[in-house]
């Protein structure tokens, strides 16, 4: 698709310096889309079209790209990204519960934003301590063997810091 | 004046989200409060293994082993294990599999660790993984050092050889032979590759090895550099990992800085370098041929083979892929010799394997242990036995495109060829053990719901047969299922084996196919007599109270999330089957046993 209006979007002067550091590697498109999903928490459309046009790369290929990886998320988060672990061992240990109870808690499914913007659910492949399964992330921060009861005290306490 | 101990805090992502970091912090908090910041070296080392009694911390010389540390801890064991010399022993680790030995805390007996050999994860617990001083201390180098200035190109793929290293990452396939095809095709440019997109669910080695211990992976990489004539060496890695890569870039930093990498490597005028390339989370990038095109910006779906990325790789040219455990092994090859790696383990595979034991298992952790390895040693032994003192089922290895294997094969030793033998396979090493609470269709759906997200859709055996599979045990899972849906499960599975393009496709129906072979009656019984045993499948789970033993307490009704239990107080209550959603919570909260599931 042909791209002619500049993009309504702002990257910071690092996002800018970073795509001009990799513009001349080959095989620069998906280092490029981390560091932009790094900025803003997903891949804005306006974003897509602007690497687009930065990296001289149709935006076909670049949507290819994104919709291929489960890294690369097309929607905006909540400000708190519960993701649960759906390893094998976090499966075992009663990770779907832990989804299952999340979604009735916030009343939203998985890849779904509550309407205050505060928490999105997510289901994401072994983070990698089984040793603590089941696990769940969020924000950054990590809980280890929870329980399905200790669910609601966890979102009270972000929900208290807004 | 010398530091007189040494306090090893566990650095690992397990032991780092357990606030590994605020104990770090507090010990060096507490050194300086109480005076003896000069006698000990507080050290953030990575993984000891041991991640179910995690966050760890060691103290050296007198090697005590604590476990389950917090932050609050801190000021004890300064006080204690080093002013005053005596260990803390509410801290000490306690094997109580044997309580004749309570008293035992030497780290020798600990029953995780007797029965391992470190080889992969020898620096891991022993080295702050941002100090390449201490790789080196440990002869860190050496072994490039060695390659550089001793031997030839030959002597390296010979001395491999006779070590008998096989590929880590599954399939098993010769070291040598990968490399000694990339040195015999004549190019200007040729590329070392490592594999640590470690996407099987389950399976935490690679990034414990790259957490704890980057370097052994960057002086493998640069000897098959030299070795195949290769200057630049490529590490595609998880992005979910972000502690491992900060490592590696660290490692990278610090070796440039030494001269260990770079231009003209140790004056031998053998140049290298290194460049991180992030995965984005795509299960079939684990295969070497879709792996490359990731690197090279684009999907990651693979290619036929041949060309194989030995001749034709990255870019179109010779390509070394080897993953990250594989990697680890090479500098202990070159500086103990091959003879020495082949004398471990089995005859066909040598050295030893990491595996990651999760599930349900009393120790879950990091273990390494030679090949040919049974699983009762490792399950039982190493493990601990299964939580809540449950029966064993089965152990399932090698992931989404691995088998189960059960009680019959406890003791048969662990290698290649024997897993492969008995319908399972090697896989990178993920163990998950399951006890008699797992249902075998559901973990069966588990891996194939799995393989329906991860195909790429290149082909059609995988993409059509990995969601006709899927379909096909869900519908058992519901009690709908035929006899005539356990024959097509064999055959479509046989017929993706044939015809997938690559091993992603050809693998995903061995959970099903080898969980048919050992668990038929599980089988049948979801079909003829619609009944889960494990009561995990819930449309074929039944709630229903004990009239005797229900005394009227109203807490399964309290809890349950439909309404659909009724009753006087003190009177026997009753579900109504009709909108009962078998969610469990009635089961769970009833103290007195009265409501039965079947």
């Amino acid at each position: 698709m042909a791209v002619d209006t500049a993009p309504q979007i702002e990257f910071s002067k690092e996002l800018e310096s970073f795509i001009e550091e990799w513009k001349p590697k080959p095989g620069n498109l998906i280092m490029v889309l981390h560091r932009v999903q790094e900025e803003f928490g997903y891949i804005p459309r306006e974003a897509a079209i602007k690497v687009s046009q930065l990296l001289d790369t149709p935006l076909a290929k670049i949507y290819g790209v994104i919709t291929f990886y489960h890294f690369f998320k097309l929607d905006k988060p909540g400000k708190y990204n519960i993701q649960v672990c759906m390893g094998t061992a976090c499966y075992l240990k009663g990770g779907e519960d832990l989804i299952n109870e999340m979604e009735n808690l916030l009343g939203i499914g998985v890849n779904e934003v509550t309407d205050d913007g505060l928490f999105s659910i997510e289901s994401v492949r072994c983070v990698g301590c089984c040793g603590l399964a089941p696990v769940m992330i969020v924000d950054g921060e990590v809980f280890g063997k929870v329980t399905k009861d200790e669910l609601p005290e966890i979102i009270a306490n972000y929900r208290k810091q807004g | 004046m010398a530091v007189k101990n040494f306090i090893l805090v566990c650095g690992g992502t397990a032991c780092e989200s357990s606030k590994a970091n605020d104990i770090f912090n507090a010990l060096k908090s507490e050194v300086e409060a109480q005076g003896v910041d000069k006698d000990v070296q507080i050290v953030k080392t990575g993984c000891f293994g041991f991640c179910e009694k995690g966050p760890i911390v060691k103290v050296l010389p007198e090697e005590a082993f604590y476990v389950e540390v917090t932050p609050e801890d801190a000021k004890e064991i300064i006080s204690e294990s080093i002013v005053k010399g005596r260990m803390v022993k509410r801290l000490l680790y306690v094997d109580d599999t044997d309580k004749k030995k309570e008293d035992d805390f030497d780290i020798e007996n600990i029953k995780f660790y007797q029965k391992q050999v470190r080889i992969v994860l020898r620096n891991c617990g022993f080295i702050d993984p941002e100090k390449i001083e201490e790789y080196i201390a440990r002869d860190g180098y050496a072994a490039l050092e060695k390659v550089l200035f001793d031997m030839s190109p030959d002597d390296v793929i010979n001395e491999l050889k006779v070590s008998g290293l096989r590929g880590r990452g599954g399939a098993g396939f010769p070291t040598w032979m990968k490399w000694n095809f990339t040195k015999g095709v004549e190019s200007d440019q040729k590329f070392i590759v490592c594999n640590a997109d470690e996407g099987d669910p389950g399976a935490y080695m690679d990034r414990s090895t790259l957490e704890g211990d980057p370097h052994s992976v960057l002086e493998a990489m640069t000897i098959a550099g030299y070795t195949v004539g290769a200057n630049k060496g490529v590490i595609y890695i998880r992005a979910e990992y972000p502690l491992a890569i900060k490592r590696l870039e660290i490692a990278i930093e610090q070796a440039r800085e030494y001269g260990l990498l770079g231009e003209d490597i140790l004056g031998s005028g053998f140049s290298f370098d290194f460049e991180i390339r992030l995965g984005a989370g795509a299960f079939v990038c684990g295969e070497e041929t879709a792996l490359l095109r990731s690197i090279e910006g684009n999907r990651g779906m693979p290619t036929p083979k041949p060309p194989f990325p030995a001749v034709e790789g990255l870019w179109g040219k010779p390509t070394v892929i080897n993953n990250v455990e594989t990697w680890a092994n090479v500098p202990m090859i070159i500086l103990k010799g091959g003879k020495w790696f082949n004398s471990i383990g089995t005859e066909k595979s040598s050295g030893t394997k990491v595996f990651a034991l999760t599930g349900k298992i009393n120790n879950s952790g990091l273990v390494e242990v030679p090949m040919g390895t049974t699983l009762r040693e490792i399950v039982f032994d190493i493990g601990g036995g299964i939580k809540d003192g449950k029966k064993f089922k089965a152990v399932q290895t090698g992931g989404p495109s691995g088998g189960v294997l059960t009680n019959d094969f406890l003791d048969t030793p662990i290698d290649f060829d024997q897993l492969t033998a008995i319908g399972s396979m090697m896989g990178s090493g993920g163990m998950i053990v399951m006890d008699e609470d797992d249902c075998i269709i559901d973990v069966a759906k588990f891996y194939q719901e799995f393989c329906v997200e991860e195909s790429c859709g290149k082909c059609a055996p995988c993409r059509i047969g990995t969601r006709k599979l899927y379909d096909i045990l869900d519908k058992i899972s519901k009690g709908k299922g035929t006899h005539k849906d356990l024959e097509n499960l064999e055959t479509i599975g046989n017929a993706m084996k044939k015809a997938a393009l690559c091993g992603l496709g050809q693998t995903a129906p061995n959970p099903i196919l080898s969980t048919l072979k050992y668990f038929k009656d599980e089988y049948l019984e979801h079909v003829d007599d619609k009944v889960c045993r494990a009561g995990k499948c819930k449309d074929l789970v039944r709630f229903e109270i004990d009239p005797e033993k229900c005394i009227g307490c109203t807490v399964c009704s309290r809890k349950c999330p439909v309404g659909c239990i009724s009753g006087e107080r003190k009177q026997p209550h009753s579900i109504d089957q009709s909108q009962c959603v078998k969610c469990g919570a009635c089961y769970a909260a009833c103290k007195f046993g009265a409501i039965k599931k079947s």
